[in-house]
């Protein structure tokens, strides 16, 4: 009868409603994946309690700004609790810089509040509009990584918010394995309800940021080693070029300055609307990519950045992810260690230009300590991240560049991930049965999923 | 250099998401913040984000608006802890679906309370501290579904005309003291409220509310549609003949 039927839906979604959930599609920041699913967004911590028994038994996921660019923060039929509305600064002493946040506090708000009082984020990944929650269920990066380590490093607690009900106080000395398990656990061990961590000092809101060009791959990992005590440093690098050019690029590198740039005023702009497929073509892409190339003078050149800019360098076009059109693309982000990860990242690059699969420019980063999570990303070596537009065959290349990571011993980073196999997670991070089991003890019925998690059978 | 002493916001219904963003406007403008409301917890969580974002004295107060008879007693412990002229921003309300509210009178009476009783009772017992500070601004949250009722949301729409009459009179009093009063005929705002509901048309971030709300209150009072647009369409809404408006489904 389809009346009943109707009716049925009608009061199904009747009382999602009353319950304060509401159906969704959300997407990756990729726009490659989207998932339906119930959404609640609490807008304090009575309302995230009260959301912890999603309708119809479904499993729940903790969603912060949505920055990661595949299936991970996605929960296809399933819950999503969007943290974004649980922003509230908690403490903060001025002495040791030692901060207490809720999740949905995002790196921009760290950025207007505290900058003109001296003080930044220990570590902070390229976009401002990452959440803290997001930051440590990621243990994200900066292109500070070889010398403060991941952000991860600098959580001195945690408040985490079992399936259950209860929160439990994690951190070094109570439940450490919980805690290890926390920091990088993609949302999989419970909901992050407040973090402590420590901002560092700087002495104005200005970088020196010094840049030049870099004709080769080897020069680059020359340049990198020189580079190895500066306080900032990040590579880009024209992906479509090849031959004697493969791996040239621009090297970036920063101190803090001790004389600041006025405030800049906020203007930001926004992708205006989904641009055709072809408008990326290896063609507009070659030409982007040299044009980005010659925008350092050949002698180089240093100038005085404000911290926004130096780090989050995309923010300022909103929605820049509609410009590869309406299939959305994918990034490709791996981590290789010194010494065998330099033939691989050789491999890569030409693997990748070779594809001639119109990427804009690739970042390369040099990676210090490991991370302190079970399945944190970071490994001494050099990081390649890239984006790659969703088209037919990239599937194929995207197997191709897993396999080339895995035999030098390299891992995909699993924020920006939406291809990589089951198998080849289960060997690039070693802890996962350890991660696992400790998902077991404080979820035993498996509440909490993604479709990260059911494609790397971590569900 | 001006030596005016900072006025104090006392937001009545703080946990509320527009008074949230309200009083982060407030803040950074450098008002000291009461917050009062039923959940504690949170209020404290908010008294520390605004000390620490803006550097603003801030507060957490308890307060019921159902539970008239604490509203004297209330006014007098915020007014003792402002230590300087009083500002109100009233945003405490509620808005059960129009269905509940007819199958179940409870709901339909302690809704009547809390967004217009409530609002009245405080209101009065705030007016004589305001007529003795002689300045301040009271800011108070309408709706346009106080314009017209429609079958949507008649009983809620009906306890925003109720308050929009009465500080009509309440302004026409305090006027004399030189306080303003100004009631906000609010378009949908993305807060809890409207969360669960399905796509309602220009409907605004509480931050971008709150700041067109702190621009207005800066002026002369009186009632203002916010955001802007609601003006002209609810201008045509309200004059669609009755057999015309009947039929449609608003
Ligand atoms: C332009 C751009 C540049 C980037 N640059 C970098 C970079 O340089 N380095 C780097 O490391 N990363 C980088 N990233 C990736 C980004 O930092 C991470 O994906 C980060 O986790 C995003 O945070 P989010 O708040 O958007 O989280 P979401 O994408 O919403 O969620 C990510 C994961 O965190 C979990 N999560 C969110 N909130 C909570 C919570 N409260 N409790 C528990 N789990 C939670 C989710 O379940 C999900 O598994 C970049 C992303 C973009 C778009
Ligand atoms: N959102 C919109 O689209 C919209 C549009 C027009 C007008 N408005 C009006 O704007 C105001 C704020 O709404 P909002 O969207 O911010 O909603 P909200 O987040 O749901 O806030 C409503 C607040 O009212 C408080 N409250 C309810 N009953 C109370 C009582 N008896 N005593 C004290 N506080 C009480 C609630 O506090 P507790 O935590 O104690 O429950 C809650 O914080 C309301 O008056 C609403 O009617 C909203």
């Amino acid at each position: 009868m389809p009346d009943t039927m109707t009716e049925q839906r009608a009061a199904t979604a009747e009382a999602h409603r009353a319950a304060g959930w509401k159906p969704v599609s959300l997407q990756g920041w990729g726009r490659s994946s989207t998932a339906p699913c119930l959404a609640a967004r609490p807008e304090r911590m009575r309302e995230l309690l009260a959301a912890l028994d999603p309708p119809e038994g479904r499993s729940l996921l903790p969603h912060g700004g949505g920055r990661s660019y595949g299936d991970q923060a996605l929960n296809t039929g399933g819950a999503a609790l969007l943290t974004g509305r649980l922003d509230r600064i908690l403490a903060f002493e001025a002495e040791s810089g030692e901060i207490v946040t809720e999740p949905g506090v995002t790196f921009a708000d760290l950025l207007e509040v505290f900058l003109p009082r001296g003080w930044l984020a220990p570590t902070s990944p390229g976009t401002a509009f990452a959440t803290i929650g997001g930051a440590v269920a990621n243990d994200v990066h900066g292109k500070n990584h070889h010398r403060v380590g991941s952000f991860g490093d600098h959580v001195l607690w945690l408040d985490l918010l079992l399936p259950d009900g209860r929160i439990l106080r994690v951190s070094d000395d109570e439940d450490p394995a919980l805690f290890r398990a926390t920091i990088g656990g993609m949302g999989l061990t419970g909901i992050i309800t407040a973090i402590c961590f420590r901002m560092q000092p700087v002495p104005s809101n200005a970088l020196r940021v010094r840049s030049r060009r870099i004709p080769d791959l080897n020069a680059f990992l020359a340049g990198f080693a020189e580079a190895a005590e500066a306080s900032w440093s990040v590579g880009w690098i024209d992906a479509l070029a090849s031959g004697g050019a493969l791996g040239r690029g621009i090297l970036e590198i920063a101190e803090p300055s001790d004389s600041g740039l006025p405030a800049p005023k906020p203007k930001a702009r926004s992708f205006p609307v989904e641009a055709p497929g072809w408008l990326l073509n290896r063609f507009s892409v070659r030409a982007f990519n040299a044009l980005y190339w010659r925008r350092v003078p050949a002698a180089g050149r240093e100038e005085f950045q404000h911290y926004g800019k130096f780090l989050y360098p995309l923010d300022t076009i909103h929605h820049w992810n509609r410009m590869y059109g309406r299939r959305g693309f994918h990034q490709f982000q791996c981590v290789l260690p010194f010494g065998p990860g330099e033939t691989a990242l050789r491999k890569l690059l030409e693997t990748i230009s070779a594809a001639g699969d119109a990427s804009f420019l690739a970042v390369l980063k040099v990676m210090g300590r490991p991370g302190r999570g079970l399945l944190s990303f970071a490994l001494p070596g050099y990081s390649l991240a890239l984006d790659i537009p969703a088209r037919p065959g990239v599937r194929g290349l995207f197997a191709t560049l897993e396999r080339i990571a895995r035999d030098a011993g390299g891992r995909i980073y699993l924020a920006k991930d939406s291809l990589l196999s089951a198998e080849g997670f289960w060997e690039m991070y070693p802890e996962a049965q350890r991660f696992m089991e400790i998902r077991g003890s404080i979820d035993p019925e498996g509440r909490l999923s993604s479709d990260m998690a059911k494609r790397l059978a971590l569900a | 250099m001006s030596t005016t002493v900072q006025p104090t916001w006392l937001m009545l219904g703080a946990s509320s998401a527009v008074a949230r963003a309200f009083a982060r406007e407030a803040a950074a403008h450098g008002a000291g913040i009461l917050l009062a409301g039923r959940d504690m917890d949170d209020l404290e969580r908010q008294a520390a984000d605004l000390a620490i974002r803006h550097g603003v004295p801030a507060a957490p107060v308890p307060f019921d608006a159902r539970d008239i008879d604490s509203h004297a007693a209330f006014v007098a412990d915020c007014a003792a802890r402002a230590g300087g002229p009083l500002n109100v921003f009233l945003a405490f309300g509620v808005m059960p679906d129009q269905s509940e509210l007819d199958r179940d009178p409870s709901i339909a009476a302690a809704m009547v309370e809390a967004n217009f009783t409530g609002a009245a009772t405080v209101l009065a017992a705030l007016a004589p501290v305001l007529e003795a500070q002689r300045q301040g601004v009271v800011v108070a949250l309408g709706s346009v579904a106080g314009d017209r009722g429609r079958p949507r949301n008649y009983t809620y729409g009906a306890t925003k005309a109720a308050l929009l009459t009465y500080l009509q009179g309440y302004a026409a009093r305090l006027s004399r003291s030189g306080v303003r009063v100004l009631c906000l005929k609010a378009g949908p705002v993305d807060t809890g409220m409207t969360w669960p509901l399905p796509k309602l048309p220009f409907m605004v971030s509480p931050r971008a509310f709150a700041a067109g709300a702190w621009r207005l209150a800066q002026g002369k009072g009186g009632a203002s549609y916010l955001p802007r647009i609601w003006w002209p369409v609810m201008g045509i809404i309200r004059s669609l003949p009755t057999r015309i408006f009947n039929r449609l489904d608003l």
